[in-house]
């Protein structure tokens, strides 16, 4: 199939609906504006349905009812809209629900701008919604990534009932990129992925032995059940670290004399500075964790050669990642951090001249 | 011998949660046996909401979700729109529907969404113990209005009916109460006529059910019922504001 200039937001719709979701709820919100609208368009040439809910509360609700159904669900919004998610994520974590959110990250804290920033990290990764919860979070770096993420998410959202977020940013967003997209899935085919849920969804019921009553909740009252329920979401988050870590190496080898860390629009910046350092035979390279829950703890740290000085993190926030690389690289050598907010986003000349001054 | 009273296959073996003298087992029994009678039991769904009526994903027996407080009518969205082949109904109390949801059921409203919402109203939060909802009478004493609710720091209370009577989509809204034998056989018509039109895909239905809640109110069953008759129906009027099946 040929490649089509794309924005990420109208990319990451486009390849959701291909994915067989068939039901978005959201609530407008700058700058993943194009992504609502992609979807009020071409939900309906599908038979799918669009709904523009009242709240960001609301939209998330809608999302654990359609997934409490077994069926393809997402939505997706900006960060101060993502906070205001954030119980309903929970609740979807606790029901085991498999659903995919977008955050279309933006300048923070509070109202914030409306320009690309990183700040939502510990959000996404750390908690964020109340509870001991674990979202699989995914960290796109151009639009073909972000669109091919949206399969990738609902495939992982289906296998372990969980929800999964992409944490793209407003330059990935409002960018636009050669995107290829897979062939969509058939009618059939979109069937087929919801049917696997029926032995726990909220489905048509029969009479006699194959009446069920499930129940889609997070409440459990008794402590002792509450506690085996958390410690069984554990065992899951376990299997999920096991099975899905994903990252990026790039120029990482014996001659680094730097390794960097980034992800998502940082990682491309950090890319360019790397390329122009190399002309000047200086060697660093780079880990860019695709996923960054689970996180590449051993992948880091492997990178890190024998003639590595420092581990340099750059990101568009305040160092957040930043604390899970010094826990993979954990004090085997010092570990910087240099990172710009408010929604501006470094230059690759930026990065050179940090990089430079460490030889 | 013909049997004449039964649980309603449309309601689990689970004994119910609620305090002796409790009046939302009478509108459990009521929504079932409605869902029963027009052979909705195995189409249907529920969401439960936070409140005394937590457990109803317990209770009644077809499969059920629980929701975040006041969240129930997008939740019921969301599975409308995922199920349209099936129905859905919401069962909310007042502290639940009217205070923290109060977007969503105006909202669902609004949209005029396939489901039925069974509001309880019995003017106080039970679960949390006793404290103010936004149903409270004037001058009424609940654990955060201990000297009474004044109207002139917190307001009246809310009539939701009315108040979504205002909005152009719902199909079907009723008050009604459950204080005597005589009022719930009223009751139950106007909840089957809700799951009646659910059935016929008409549209947005809504009963607002005139409760008790003996625990919290401090007064013995009753007792509590003729204290709702003096105090809350001349407030909180039954009868229907809308139903566009006989407009």
């Amino acid at each position: 199939m040929a490649k089509i200039l794309m924005k990420g937001n109208e990319a990451v719709a486009e390849a959701a609906i291909r994915s067989g979701c068939r039901l978005y709820f959201a609530y407008p919100i700058t700058p993943q504006s194009e992504l609502i609208e992609y979807m009020a368009r071409m939900m309906p040439k599908v038979n799918g349905c669009f709904l523009q809910a009242e709240s960001e509360v609301s939209a998330i609700n809608m999302v654990y009812g359609a997934a409490g159904c077994g069926k393809r669900v997402m939505t997706s919004s900006s960060s101060p809209g993502i906070s205001l998610k954030m119980e309903g994520i929970s609740y979807i974590a606790g029901a085991e629900l498999p659903a995919v959110i977008v955050n279309v990250q933006r300048g923070g804290p509070g109202l914030g701008d409306i320009q690309p920033a990183q700040g939502d990290y510990f959000q996404a990764v750390k908690g964020g919604g109340h509870g001991d919860y674990q979202l699989i979070v995914m960290a796109p770096a151009s639009v073909q990534e972000f669109a091919d993420m949206a399969s990738e998410a609902f495939d992982l959202a289906d296998k372990y009932r969980n929800p999964v977020m992409i944490l793209a940013d407003g330059m990935l967003g409002q960018m636009m990129e050669p995107v290829e997209f897979k062939e969509p899935l058939s009618d059939a085919e979109i069937e087929a992925k919801g049917k696997q849920h029926d032995s726990w969804c909220i489905c048509p019921n029969e009479d006699g032995e194959g009446k069920h009553h499930h129940e889609i909740n997070s409440l459990e009252i008794d402590p002792l059940v509450l506690e085996k329920h958390v410690n069984d979401l554990y065992k899951k988050y376990d299997v999920i670290t096991q099975n899905e870590i994903r990252y990026e190496e790039f120029n990482v080898s014996d001659d680094n004399e730097i390794l960097c860390v980034a992800w998502g629009t940082a990682s491309r910046i950090v890319k360019s500075a790397i390329n122009e350092l190399k002309k000047d035979g200086k060697s660093v390279g780079l880990i860019r964790p695709i996923n960054v829950w689970p996180y590449p703890y051993e992948a880091v740290a492997k990178a890190i050669g024998p003639k590595v000085k420092k581990v340099y993190v750059f990101e568009l926030n305040k160092g957040q990642m930043l604390d899970d690389v010094k826990i993979a690289v954990n004090g085997k050598v010092p570990v910087d951090f240099w990172g710009k907010v408010g929604g501006i986003v470094f230059t690759p000349a930026e990065i050179q001249a940090k990089l430079e001054a460490c030889f | 011998m013909e049997k004449i009273a039964y649980r309603p296959e449309s309601l689990t073996k689970t004994p119910f949660t609620y305090c002796p003298g409790c009046l939302h087992g009478v509108a459990h029994r009521l929504v079932a046996e409605a869902i029963e009678e027009q052979g909705l039991t195995n189409k249907m769904t529920g969401v439960a909401p936070v409140g005394c009526s937590v457990f109803a994903y317990k209770f009644f027996n077809f499969d059920m979700a629980q929701a975040a407080h006041g969240r129930a009518p997008a939740v019921a969205t969301g599975i409308k729109r995922a199920r349209p082949d099936m129905h859905v109904f919401t069962y909310q109390g007042d502290g639940d529907l009217a205070a923290i949801g109060t977007a969503e059921i105006v909202h669902a409203a609004n949209r005029g969404e396939q489901m039925s919402v069974f509001f309880v109203n019995n003017a106080i939060y039970g679960m949390t113990g006793g404290q103010m909802a936004p149903t409270t009478l004037p001058e009424m004493k609940t654990t955060t209005s201990p000297y009474g609710r004044k109207t002139d720091d917190i307001g009246f209370p809310i009539r939701v009916s009315e108040l979504l009577a205002t909005l152009v989509a719902p199909y079907y809204i009723e008050r009604v109460s459950l204080l005597t034998p005589a009022d719930i056989l009223k009751a139950k018509k106007a909840v089957s006529k809700a799951i009646q039109y659910n059935k016929e895909g008409r549209g947005f239905t809504f009963v607002e059910l005139i409760s008790t809640c003996p625990t919290n109110w401090g007064i013995d069953p009753i007792k509590s019922r003729d204290w709702a008759k003096e105090n809350m129906l001349p407030f909180f009027k039954v009868g229907c504001l809308r139903d566009k099946g006989v407009e």
